[in-house]
């Protein structure tokens, strides 16, 4: 921007914020609504201002349960997509950080394909090959257990190519050094890469957490024990229910609940997100 | 065409420093002026305030008798020339060029006649198809000229466009440039940190310094009476070798009027200055010249010149005015030719009175004899 | 990788891949080497025998009609969104880079839709559009607007549009601003000396200077909405009125739940499966593209 216009910078800051406000709009109302009565929601008539049931709704709808849409505390639900979408980050980071390893730093027979290997997996989505690997975890009966929601789903080619990336990277002078030093390969991992690649595993937990968390049809699909959903499937199930009213402020609550840890990580960690974001799709 | 002028004109960041304190300045239509200084001078601040980059905090510039300050650059009818030339990477060499005739509403066929033309003088006439990633920096920096040079604008604003260049290059487009600047007799305002770029393209030399003005004037004046010793020290290379005086040394060198007491140089004066090409090297004297005896230390051969590099003694042959003992240092001297003194001999270096500067203490004022 | 510093090392590197490639074959390949499988057989009503019947699947997928309007729909869902997201994203990120203070609060609000789960995203709207309850639905009322996402379809098609539109802001947001501020400030400061006036520079130069971008982030958000949709559709609409909502993979989703035309199901899968690797193909080419300088 190069004009010096004294009115200038209204610009920017109105249409930022005309943004901020469509972006925040539907979470403060969500927010709102998890603190009103039902009755209150159900009328159209909740105001745009906190109320009062904040505490009795969210106590119930984490640890007790309502019994009538939310047969299981969401609180149960929240841990259970904890240990999915923790399952998933580190899973998927673990094996592909190890995969990219054996790549860059050995040479061996069909090296190469097992890279396409790998990569190729890119193109298969979990969306376009639902049915059979269905059928596959149904297989190995891992239907409704922790494994088959992490499982199939942390073969990652997209966190194998930025290690794989960073990786080329390292001088191969340190490698030398390293061995001259006596290290073999595995010291030298753990001594040396390891260290080096804190701020991009940091940046990708960041990213893989948020999409362990907000897994939507694979935890649909396998899990169909009430004590085994994660809180994203949960929520369909409380605005589900068609003939009963839906409890909107618990439903709103779960959504708030829903949110939280991601948004908080998100912006917590806005840094190492962004860098996570912008590395991934290089 | 236009003249430049500015008056008493001032920077001031938000947070408070002070980039440009106060400067005055007059170019001449037509004139090719050059502000040279240090990294951090100010001199690409103060470029960048008479393109419009930049807010004036104080004080007015004035384009062709128009003052400027609160007028948007598109509107100042100047171009600029940037040190990484700042190229539209998409565009082809001729739609850079004509780009800003074009955003002037200029008709078709008389951007084809300018951008040729220009194309022609500046010798890129078969690159006009090429992308900018596809040229040498050469190539690039005469497309960022051809620019500047198709909107035949009142002032040309060059911030170091040659940095970016190999040595070689760097001297070569420097004749180009003005050539080319002499031929369309355009005002042009120059930045660089180079001092000798700045002694040959200058007619008007603007010596800056942390945000000030050091010296303004024609770059034979300023090499030969420079008014600070900064100016001093800063122009020329070798750079002149300056001393610092005590006052009974002072005393014998330059006598005064016991009329007035001691001579204004006695009550003025602290640092003496001579100029590496000044000296000759003999063992006689100069009379109301100055003699250094000096132990050579190293020798740099360049070929059609010798640098001598040496070093004082403590006790000092007199001359005729006896000059007494001037504190150890060392001092550059030149000799022409590839015949020197080898090293560790002991030789003196004499200059004569007219080529010695007198600079007061604090380097500040330059005291003429 | 031709000038590497590399371990020796007989077993180890085996090891090392052997976890990913394992996962990758038998939770990635396999499945989709069945689907490729399945889509040429056609099993009988009950199950017992199945029949190789070459693309006889697939022929007969193209002269489905809900086929076909899932292709519309996905096609108009993308168009929609991409055109809507990558605008809006443009916009707010050409405003916050330009030199005020406070954009990194800005930026801290505008990348939390992007940690918000689609499906979580769709509840919020859901909330704000539920006919009779919903804030902006009662306002829509009031003003004589008939808002029913339930019987109208174009209604339901705005509506999942919206919520995909607000998921995908944050993402189209911060690839626009990384864009922005690649480009030289020299080279805009020369197009403004050159007279050109802010909407000016903006077409002819900044513009031109983000398609790199620009195409990589229509591809990212059609893919969004290819694959990544399905749990807006789900707590959303459905995939209704009457299929108005169905993408491809909702298509895909739904016939597969009912379970009864598994050859017809992997056919799609198939279908999706090449598109996949259309549109990855087509990402790595324009992402490989560099920018001029």
């Amino acid at each position: 921007m190069v004009e010096h216009r004294r009115f200038g910078n209204l610009l920017p800051h109105l249409v930022l914020l005309a943004g901020v406000a469509i972006v925040a709009f539907p979470v403060y109302l969500a927010i709102i609504a998890s603190t009103h009565d039902n009755s209150v929601i159900a009328n159209g008539q909740m105001p745009l201002i906190p109320g009062s049931h904040a505490i009795e709704t969210y106590w119930n709808t984490i640890v007790s349960g309502t019994g009538k849409t939310t047969r299981e505390p969401v609180g149960g639900m929240m841990l259970n997509s904890l240990i999915m979408a923790l399952g998933i980050a580190a899973g998927k980071i673990a094996i592909s950080i190890i995969s990219a390893y054996a790549i860059v730093f050995f040479s061996f027979p069909f090296r190469m394909t097992a890279f396409w290997t790998i990569f190729i997996t890119l193109m298969l989505p979990v969306e376009v090959r639902i049915f059979p690997t269905y059928k596959i975890t149904s297989d190995l009966h891992m239907l409704d257990s922790y494994a088959g929601l992490i499982l199939p789903l942390i073969a990652s080619a997209t966190a194998t190519l930025l290690f794989r990336q960073f990786f080329m990277t390292v001088p191969k002078e340190l490698v030398e050094a390293s061995k001259i030093d006596g290290a073999g390969p595995i010291r030298f991992f753990w001594d040396t890469l390891l260290p080096l690649s804190v701020t991009n595993i940091a940046a990708l937990f960041v990213i893989l957490f948020i999409y362990g968390w907000n897994q939507y049809l694979w935890p649909l699909l396998i899990t169909t024990r009430d004590d085994m959903q994660t809180i994203v499937i949960g929520i369909k199930k409380i605005i589900d229910v068609h003939d009963a009213l839906t409890e909107w402020q618990v439903a709103m609550a779960t959504a708030v609940l829903a949110m939280l840890p991601p948004v908080a990580v998100v912006v917590l960690m806005q840094r190492l997100f962004v860098k996570g974001l912008i590395e991934t799709e290089k | 065409m236009a003249s430049v002028t500015l008056r008493n004109v001032s920077k001031t960041y938000p947070g408070g420093f002070e980039a440009i304190k106060g400067i005055g300045l007059e170019v001449a239509d037509g004139q090719f002026c050059v502000l040279v200084g240090p990294s951090g001078c100010g001199k690409s601040t103060l470029l960048r305030m008479v393109a419009g980059l930049e807010t004036v905090s104080g004080g007015d510039i004035d384009i062709g008798g128009r003052i400027v300050n609160a007028i948007e650059p598109a509107e100042r009818d100047i171009a600029m020339v940037f040190q990484n030339y700042a190229l539209y990477p998409h565009m082809s060499v001729y739609n850079n060029m004509a780009y800003g005739l074009r955003n002037r509403g200029m008709p078709k066929p008389e951007i084809d006649t300018r951008v040729q033309e220009a194309a022609r003088i500046l010798e890129i006439g078969p690159m006009l198809d090429r992308k900018p990633g596809q040229l040498s920096g050469g190539q690039r920096q005469r497309v960022a000229m051809g620019r500047a040079i198709v909107r035949q604008p009142k002032v040309f604003l060059f911030d170091e466009p040659l940095s970016n260049l190999d040595a070689k290059l760097r001297i070569a487009m420097r004749v180009e440039i003005r050539k080319l600047q002499r031929r369309l007799k355009t005002t042009s305002i120059y930045v660089t940190h180079d001092q000798l770029e700045a002694m040959t393209l200058a007619d008007i030399l603007v010596v800056m310094n942390s945000g000030r003005v050091e010296q303004i004037g024609n770059p034979l004046d300023i090499y030969q009476k420079p008014a600070t010793t900064f100016v001093a020290s800063f122009i020329g290379a070798p750079p002149m070798n300056l001393m610092p005086l005590r006052a009974d040394e002072i005393r014998s060198q330059f006598p005064g009027d016991s009329r007035a007491g001691d001579s204004r140089a006695t009550r003025e004066a602290g640092i003496l200055g001579i100029r590496p090409e000044d000296f000759l090297i003999s063992s006689d004297a100069i009379a109301g010249g100055i003699a250094l005896d000096l132990t050579v230390e190293a020798i740099e051969r360049v070929g059609a010149e010798t640098f001598i590099y040496g070093t004082r003694q403590h006790e000092v042959q007199g001359v005729a005015a006896n000059p007494g003992e001037l504190p150890p240092g060392e001092v550059i001297v030149r000799i022409p030719g590839a015949i020197a003194p080898a090293i560790g001999e002991r030789i003196r270096a004499i200059a004569p009175r007219d080529k010695l500067h007198l600079f007061s203490a604090d380097g500040r004022k330059r005291i003429d004899l | 990788m031709e000038n590497r510093a590399i371990f020796s090392g007989k077993l180890l590197p085996y090891l090392l891949i052997l976890p990913q490639l394992a996962i990758s074959l038998i939770f990635f390949y396999w499945p989709a080497v069945q689907a490729l499988q399945q889509s040429f057989l056609v099993q009988d009503a009950f199950g017992l025998s199945t029949e190789f019947v070459w693309f006889e699947n697939y022929v007969n997928l193209l002269q489905t009609p809900e086929y076909y309007q899932a292709i519309g729909v996905t096609f108009v869902f993308s168009a929609l969104v991409a055109f809507f997201s990558l605008t809006l994203g443009l916009l707010l990120a050409v405003m916050a880079n330009r030199n005020i203070r406070g954009v990194q609060i800005y930026r801290t609000f505008l990348i939390v839709p992007y940690a918000v789960a689609p499906a979580v995203a769709s509840v919020l709207f859901i909330f704000m559009f539920q006919p009779g309850l919903g804030m902006i639905a009662r306002a829509m009322q009031r003003n004589g607007i008939d808002w029913n996402p339930v019987l109208n379809g174009t209604h339901a098609m705005i509506l999942v549009v919206i919520v995909a539109v607000w998921n995908q802001i944050s993402y189209n947001f911060l690839f626009f601003l990384a864009g922005l501020q690649a480009i030289p400030k020299s080279v805009i400061e020369a197009a403004a000396i050159d007279g050109a006036k802010p909407m000016r520079r903006f077409w002819t130069i900044v513009f031109p200077l983000l398609s790199p971008t620009t195409f990589f982030l229509i591809i990212v958000n059609i893919t969004y909405v290819f694959f990544n949709t399905l749990g807006i559709i789900d707590t959303a609409t459905g995939g209704g009125p009457n299929g108005a909502t169905q993408t491809l993979v909702y298509k895909v989703f739904q016939d597969g739940k009912v379970g009864s035309d598994l050859g017809g199901s992997a056919a799609q899968s198939v279908i999706l499966m090449v598109i996949v690797v259309g549109l990855t193909a087509f990402q790595f080419r324009y992402v490989e593209k560099k920018v001029h300088y």
